[in-house]
């Protein structure tokens, strides 16, 4: 068991690193943000509705305002509720 | 030429023939403007996220079109918010981007095929990341096909 190959660390070195955020607009380069696309604008929303903050989804400022006037636009046609509870 | 973008929610409680009379109403109206229709989407009944007028959902219409200037839409709003039978609406000028993101989602790139692609390269990601991050992947093979859909804009 000692002699195998695959083992090289008792515990996994990745814990505790910080994986590199990345704006996903950027990299796919993504250009338009659909506001009739629930789905896609979850990922950019807490349970309650609110809007998740840059240091977490990672977006760049240009990218993470487009975001927000999506999310608004969805609420105001009722695509996402403006308060939820339990929402994901 | 300016690009719009005009959707709108139809109360569910009137009958097909009203519904489609209404969203005829503003289409011909838009056409004798001289507006040109680009497409006229019917995402059909939807559940709402949360009531308005007390219905809990509605018939959502999505006419994309193009014209010269832009006067039309404050008549097309006023008209709009006048209509018992509508709901919500809202316009949108589409910029050069979100014309091409429409045309492509009406041509069946975007939507079913980038999303789950995309999910599943972060999942590859993640998981080598996990496995071990001595393979410095040089891009996954997922976002390729994405990423070159993307730049052919």
């Amino acid at each position: 068991m000692a002699s195998r190959d695959d083992i090289k660390f008792l515990s996994n070195p990745n814990i505790g690193s910080k994986r590199q955020k990345y704006c996903r607009f950027k990299k796919f380069g993504i250009k338009h943000i659909d506001y009739k696309d629930a789905d896609f604008l979850l990922q950019f929303i807490n349970e309650q509705g609110k809007l998740l903050p840059r240091r977490i989804t990672g977006n760049s400022l240009k990218y993470q305002k487009r975001v927000a006037v999506a999310v608004k636009r969805a609420r105001h046609l009722a695509i996402l509720p403006y308060v939820a509870d339990l929402l994901k | 030429m300016r690009h719009y973008e005009v959707t709108f929610i139809v109360d569910p409680v009137l009958s097909g023939d009203e519904i489609k009379s209404t969203a005829k109403t503003y289409e011909d109206m838009l056409a004798k403007e001289g507006a040109k229709i680009v497409h006229i989407d019917e995402m059909g009944l939807r559940q709402l996220a949360y009531p308005l007028n007390k219905r809990s959902s509605g018939i959502y219409y999505c006419v994309e079109f193009s014209i010269e200037e832009g006067s039309i839409i404050s008549k097309l709003e006023l008209a709009l918010r006048r209509d018992e039978r509508i709901m919500r609406f809202l316009t949108i000028k589409l910029d050069k981007y979100g014309v091409k993101y429409n045309d492509d989602k009406r041509n069946g790139l975007i939507g079913k095929v980038q999303r789950p692609e995309k999910k599943s390269s972060k999942k590859d990601s993640r998981s080598r990341d996990k496995a071990k991050s001595v393979s410095n992947k040089p891009a996954t093979p997922a976002p390729a096909p994405v990423a070159a859909t993307k730049e052919e804009e």
